[in-house]
Order: C-alpha cells, then structure tokens, then sequence
C-alpha cells in the first residue's frame, strides 16, 4: 500500500494541480461572463446595469456571491433532503467535469482522449439529472413543471446537437477534439457547413436553457422552475453550474465551427498570437452573441420550442447528415479514403 | 496492487451496493436515481477495459436518454413509497422463479462455454487485429463490413417499435386548436401591416 502512494503521489499532485489550472480561470470566467451578460443586456436596454460596486461595477458579481453564501440554506420541510442538496453539486461537478477534455491550445488539455467530443456529449447530457432532481426533491409544484420541461426540452434537443456534430464529425474523421480543430486549418467548418452552425448555436441556446428558451425557469409562469426552492450557497452552485455550461457550449461552437486555438489567416502578425489568445476571443465572440440574443428575443411558447426541435431542427440536421456524407463520398473527399 | 486494479474493485463494488439499493429502496425515484448510478459505473469499467466508445455510448444512450424518460415516468407516478407486506408475499413466488430461470440460463451458458486456450487470447487482447486503431474505428470497420444486415436488422426493428407505439398512441381529437404557422404566414391579402402616422389615426 505504501508503495502505491510513493508511485502515484506525484502523478495525483500534478492532477491536482492541473484540475485547479482549469477551474481558477473557469471561475474567473463565469464571473467575468455574468457580469458581460448583465451589461450587454443593460446597454440594450439603455440601462448602465452594474456600475456602483467597485471600477466600473466590476465587483458586483463577487459582491453578490457573497451575499449569497452568507444567506440562510433553507431546506423546504416536505423535500427529500439528501437528492435536494446532491443535485446542485451534481449539477456544477457535471459542467467543470466536461471542461477536462477541450484543448485550448495544440496541446493544452488536462486529457487528451480519443473520444473527447463524445464524452462532452455524455457529461452534457447528463446535465439534465441536476435539473430534474431538484426539481423533483422541492417537492413542490413550480419546480416540478420546470424540471418536467427542462427535461423535455434538452433530451429534444440533445438530439440535433447529436447529428450536428456527426456532420462535423464526418468533415473529421476522429472524435479527439484536438484533431477536429487541426482539420480546420484549411477552412473553418462554419464556411461550408453554414446551417449546421445555425442550427448548433440555436440548440446550443436551448440546451442551455438560454433565453428565449428559458422556459423551465421563465418567472412570469413558473416563479424561478426548479430553482424556486433553493437559497444561499446550493443556488449559487446551480448559477454557476448554468454559466459554465454557457461557457463549454461556447467553447464547443469554437472547436467544432470556428477553427479552436486557429487564427483566422495564417500570415505573420496574426499567428504569432499564441493560439488560447484566438480561443478566448473566439469563446468570448460567441458569448457575445448569446448575450445579445438573450437581449433581444422574444420567449417562445412551450408548443413552439418543441416544433422547432422536432419538426424543423431534427429533419434539418438529419438532411444534412446525409447530404453531408454524399458529398464527402461521392467527391472522395472524405479523410481516410 | 495498481491503480486500474483498485478502481476496478472501486467501481464493482459501487455497481453491486447500488444495485443492491435499486431493488431495496423505499422510494421508486430513489431505485432509479441507483439504477442510473450502477449505469455509470458501467462505463467506468468499460474505461477501464479500453473500451471508452462503448463507456461514452453506454452513457449517451442509457444514461442520457432513456434512463432519463424512465426517471420521467416514475416521477410522475406518484406512487406512495409504502408497500405493504402482503404485496411482498404475494409476488414473492414470481419474484423467484425468474431468479432462477436467470441463474439456471447462466449456469448452462458458463457449463458450455469451453474456455480453450484461444478465447482467452482473444478475451485478454481483443483488439488483436486492429493494431492502432482507436476502437471506434475498430468498432466502426466491422460493424458497416461483416455485420451490416444486423445492423440494419435491429434499425428496422426499432422503426417498427416506434411507430407501432406511436399508432398505438395516436389519437384524433376534434375541436382542438392547432397552430399551423405555415397557414399563418401565408394569410397576407386578410391581415394588413399599415404604419400609421402619429396624431392622424386610421380609417378602419
């Protein structure tokens, strides 16, 4: 046994180490991300948004975690206390977890596994237990419909996520992340696969449970959905479990359509960058732009989301399937032929 | 003693209490919350065996999807988590018999199987003849080769499950509304957009 932890200590302290290199910037990120988000959606609105705590309201995000984690935990009296409590640590574990996997440089990656675009499926679509079992242990009315549709919502679309990324997958020939985004080097996929883009970034908003499809927490029916019960500390877990999967889908739009750590021309001023600099630019362009349609969209009506998942994204991307490996087929243009 | 050794032992023995717990707990959301836990412990040993598309299918397919509907269901349910015993007894008899038809299958597949010195070989390395190849593409190579009628076999199959659940199911109701955007849009000549100038207003 002592053998055991002479040999392995240091491989587990460099892991450590490595886990905490990921998750310092990933909280920096959320934080910077919420406090994007608020202002973004202030400045359409012709607002200031945050702007009294510290330079430029900067501090308002800090501020209000704090104020959160010295808020009572209330535990509701008739909730199943042991799954009410796990589910939002499963909710954060899930979303840090899959941030293992994506490479933010030709190299830099905690695991570089053969399968990281289908364990980023996997963790991602394990996101929704989190959900449905706070949703289930309040043991109260309005969460429960919010986790029902939250459930609903991301098992639809999961699905045209899924073929998406086998179109791209096809363009590829391996599921390892960083090899997906070297087989961008000639031309990044959103170019010739445009609709694809599309429909991944819209699924991606619903996934999320972005507006304007945020209807398992839209407060006008649902209170908060299945976060109406939680206070303090276990709330600020869901906030950030939600941020950091807002985070990885745009990361993953990043990887699979705008060409990773690659800068958009590879001549002399632009790629002496180093590539995490393309990453976080790239990452930080399409939050912007998930910040802007939460701005600036409408919610839709529950009958409406699901029509759009069923009836025009999974058609969609499944033509697209097919149409994808035709062209790669018959034009012997796919890798390894 | 190595590390996968003792996460193997880490993840049966997780499979096994947790197993235990689907068929012991009180409270059916609970069974199914253990259930989605062996599930993954599942693909923790398919890790462990170099197996990780089949662990990554295991849980988008399982745990992703239909453990999800199953724990959908049960939640709604409502079924009260007191179960009396004389229900116990009263299907304890069925309860059994299948547990014996099960370990007496086991039992007779284990006394067939001869186990010669070739299928260990091929239980121990069976990758042998994908040399460097990643097991996806192992997977992938023989599966659309050698085996594309079952493949396509069980596709069929599972087309005629769902829409045999789907007629099943299907019901025609009258009067009830349905959006129908397509019609929606295309009633231009009846509903007029005009922009009306401030203070003038509008014949109507």
């Amino acid at each position: 046994m002592f053998n055991l932890f002479q040999t392995y200590t240091f491989d587990l302290l460099s892991i450590v180490f490595y886990c905490l290199l990921i998750f310092i910037p990933l909280l920096l990120g959320v934080v910077l991300a919420l406090y994007a988000d608020r202002k973004i959606w202030a400045a359409v609105q012709k607002r200031k948004g945050p702007n009294v705590v510290g330079p430029f309201g900067l501090l308002q995000v800090p501020a209000d975690g704090l104020k959160f984690i010295f808020k009572e935990i209330i535990l509701p009296d008739g909730s199943d206390k042991t799954v009410f409590l796990v589910a939002p640590i499963i909710t954060l574990a899930l979303s840090i977890a899959a941030w293992a996997v994506v490479p933010v440089q030709a190299g830099v990656v905690l695991a570089n596994i053969n399968v990281g675009i289908l364990y980023i499926f996997a963790i991602s679509s394990l996101g929704v237990y989190g959900i449905l079992m706070a949703g289930w242990s309040s043991n109260s009315k309005y969460p429960f419909f919010g986790a029902l549709r939250s459930a609903a919502q991301m098992v639809s679309y999961e699905v045209s996520i899924g073929f998406v990324i086998v179109t791209v997958l096809m363009c590829v020939g391996s599921l390892n992340l960083t090899e997906i985004v070297m087989a961008q080097k000639n031309i990044w996929f959103f170019i010739p696969l445009f609709p694809m883009f599309i429909v991944f970034f819209i699924s991606a908003l619903a996934e999320t449970n972005r507006p304007p499809f945020d209807l398992p927490e839209a407060e006008s029916e649902l209170v908060a959905g299945y976060q109406t019960e939680y206070s303090g500390m276990p709330f600020v877990l869901f906030m950030f479990g939600e941020y950091i999967n807002i985070l990885l889908m745009c990361a993953m739009t990043t990887i699979l359509f705008l060409g990773g750590w690659l800068p958009p021309v590879d001549i002399f001023p632009l790629n002496e960058l180093p590539g995490f600099v393309w990453f976080l630019l790239k990452v930080t362009l399409v939050f912007y732009m998930f910040a802007m349609v939460k701005a600036f969209v409408p919610r839709y009506r529950y009958d409406q989301l699901m029509r759009l998942g069923w009836k025009v994204f999974l058609p969609l991307s499944l033509l697209a399937v097919v149409m994808t490996s035709s062209i790669l087929f018959f034009f012997n243009l796919a890798p390894g032929m | 003693m190595t590390i996968s050794l003792l996460t193997f032992y880490l993840f049966s023995a997780v499979i096994l209490l947790s197993s235990l717990m689907v068929i012991s707990a009180k409270n059916p959301v609970h069974s199914v919350l253990f259930l989605i836990l062996s599930f993954l412990n599942a693909a923790g040993i398919f890790v462990i065996l170099h197996a990780e598309f089949l662990a990554m299918i295991l849980i988008i397919v399982y745990v992703g999807a239909v453990a999800v509907l199953f724990l959908f269901v049960v939640m709604m349910l409502d079924i009260k988590s007191s179960i009396s015993k004389e229900n116990i007894l009263q299907y304890m008899p069925i309860g059994l018999l299948v547990g014996l038809v099960f370990i007496a299958e086991l039992v007779i597949v284990l006394i067939n199987t001869k186990l010669d010195l070739t299928s260990i070989q091929i239980l121990s390395n069976p990758m042998s003849n994908f040399v460097g190849q990643s097991n996806t593409e192992a997977i992938g190579s023989v599966l659309y080769t050698n085996y594309i009628l079952y493949f396509q076999l069980s596709g069929i199959i599972l087309l005629v499950a769902m829409i045999g659940s789907i007629v099943l199911t299907l019901r025609e109701r009258e009067g009830v509304k349905r959006q129908i955007i397509s019609e929606q849009l295309e009633r231009r000549g009846k509903i007029d957009l005009v922009d009306v100038k401030s203070g003038e207003g509008i014949d109507v």
